[in-house]
């Protein structure tokens, strides 16, 4: 009896958060007005946050919130206040070609996206992390991290290192 | 029947905790105002009620009844939301404050844990819901079509981005420690007595956090985005009636929150001084080293002078953030020489 009411509870929320999401992000690509897609684009990092919830990833989804939906969009935010962009739009900006390149990789995404279901199908192997283990445990994605990948780990914070620096050594020359 | 029950503690805790958040904010706006008249030796308010004690109720009843303003060249659907957006965001991060330990229901033998939610992600999950509440600062800047507000708004996300860098990295010093993101956790690390806090561990985290958080609230002397001397009020400026008392509710939301965090990771959240006070239960601790937190961050409204813009950033990036790294160093050479 609890237990029916826990599965129909979630997938009510998942049917709800995956067509607000769908919605969301269409959304953003039809906006006017650039802050109202950076809004958009907010809610559908949030409906993706909630989908690794109903996955059991804690972790993820709240990395999530935090990079993306505060981080990442704040900073968009920032710089589309900072530029006056109605103003290039009067100006008469071309779009064209960016925007059938634009299609055309869109596009591939998805034909890969269709491919890796289709074709594969999603039965994983049984390791010595479940997935309850990593998901209840912060702890094991750490460890995950700095044992099994450690490598890519390392190549990831020195690339980083590197864009840091690069973003403050063009910000020095132009002034 | 179990299923049932459940709810309805939930549902009881939610509405407690609610209630009790929103009588501590409209209270606090009380104590702001005496501690600041006597720090400035007038009186505060003192008309309303004795000792002036009714004062928020006809604050809020005059918010309801003034005029609700949306200027013409605002964006209006942001305009409304940001408000909201704000107030969400500061309440909704009360879900993961562990007020005090359990107790069980007289006459039963129901167990009712102090806290509404237990997560293992609790302390990412208050950073998270953070920044999503500086959207409300920074839109609702954007969104009233005037320059003040921009001006504000701007200042809001360059400053929150700066100093929340600072501040997650000073609290990972507590993380090291505790080897856990589980607020419950933390707390019950830090048992047995004063001498167990993380205060006495990470003092500098402990002062970092505590400059970063008021920077975080917008709080003097960090209050940029409201610079009432040049900005005339910066992000709220267009607003009036009940959004400007959501706005500035939140604020004050926000504030009690960064005093329960300061106390959940640094002052042993509910457990007692000392053990052999514990029987005083665990939500009157919590509530009486909470107290020294607000008025901490009302004494120093009334002592400090604001900074100038540029100083602001340069104290972020160029000294707390080098302080922050440096603490996270030898806090993990320290656990790793001890083994």
């Amino acid at each position: 009896m609890a237990e029916n009411i826990a599965t129909i509870f979630q997938w009510l929320i998942f049917l709800g958060v995956a067509f607000t999401s769908i919605i969301a992000s269409l959304l953003v690509i039809t906006r006017k007005n650039t802050i109202h897609s950076a809004l958009f684009l907010v809610l559908t990092f949030l409906c993706v946050a909630v989908l690794y919830l109903l996955l059991y990833s804690q972790f993820i989804a709240i990395i999530q919130v935090v990079v993306y939906a505060g981080a990442i969009v704040m900073l968009i935010v920032f710089v589309i206040m900072l530029l006056d962009l109605e103003q290039e739009l009067r100006s008469g900006l071309k779009l064209f070609y960016s925007k059938v390149i634009g299609g055309l990789l869109a596009v591939l995404f998805l034909f890969g996206i269709i491919y890796s279901v289709v074709a594969k199908s999603p039965t994983g192997k049984m390791g010595s992390y479940t997935p309850d283990k990593v998901s209840a445990n912060v702890k094991a994605v750490g460890e995950m991290l700095f044992t099994q990948y450690l490598f890519p780990f390392e190549i990831v914070s020195v690339l980083l290192v590197a864009a840091i620096v690069g973003a403050v050594i063009l910000s020095k020359k132009r002034t | 029947m179990q299923l049932l029950y459940l709810l309805i503690e939930i549902i009881v805790k939610c509405v407690v905790v609610f209630a009790g958040l929103m009588i501590v904010v409209a209270y606090l706006t009380w104590l702001e105002r005496k501690v600041l008249g006597h720090i400035q030796i007038r009186y505060g308010p003192n008309r309303c009620g004795p000792f002036g004690l009714l004062q928020p109720f006809s604050d809020a009843v005059k918010a309801f009844f003034k005029e609700d303003l949306v200027p013409g060249r605002s964006d209006k659907v942001v305009f409304v939301m940001a408000p909201m957006i704000s107030i969400i965001a500061a309440i909704s991060i009360f879900a993961v404050i562990p007020f005090g330990n359990q107790f069980t229901l007289p006459g039963t033998n129901w167990v009712v844990k102090l806290r509404l939610a237990d997560v293992d992600i609790g302390l990412l999950y208050i950073f998270g819901v953070a920044s999503l509440g500086e959207f409300g600062i920074i839109l609702g800047g954007w969104s009233s079509g005037n320059k003040y507000g921009l001006t504000g708004s701007l200042r809001a996300a360059a400053q929150m981005i700066s100093y929340e860098v600072a501040l997650g990295i000073a609290i990972v010093g507590v993380l090291i420690l505790s080897e856990s993101l589980r607020l419950t956790e933390i707390v019950r690390l830090q048992g047995g007595g004063f001498w167990n806090w993380n205060i006495w561990y990470q003092p500098v985290a402990f002062v970092l956090y505590l400059i970063c958080g008021l920077a975080e609230i917008n709080r003097t002397p960090f209050d940029m985005p409201e610079a009432e001397a040049e900005l005339a009020c910066g992000f709220n400026i267009e607003y009036s009636s009940m959004k400007f008392a959501l706005f500035f509710m939140a604020e004050y939301a926000h504030m009690v929150t960064m005093g329960a965090v300061a106390v959940t990771l640094f002052m042993g959240g509910w457990q007692p001084i000392i053990p052999q006070l514990s029987f005083i239960p665990g939500i009157v601790w919590f509530c009486a080293k909470l107290f020294i937190f607000l008025f901490f961050f009302i004494w120093q409204r009334g002592t400090f002078p604001r900074l100038r813009y540029d100083q602001i950033m340069k104290f972020g990036w160029k000294i707390l953030i080098p302080l922050a790294l440096i603490n996270l160093l030898v806090t993990g050479l320290i656990v790793s020489l001890k083994g």
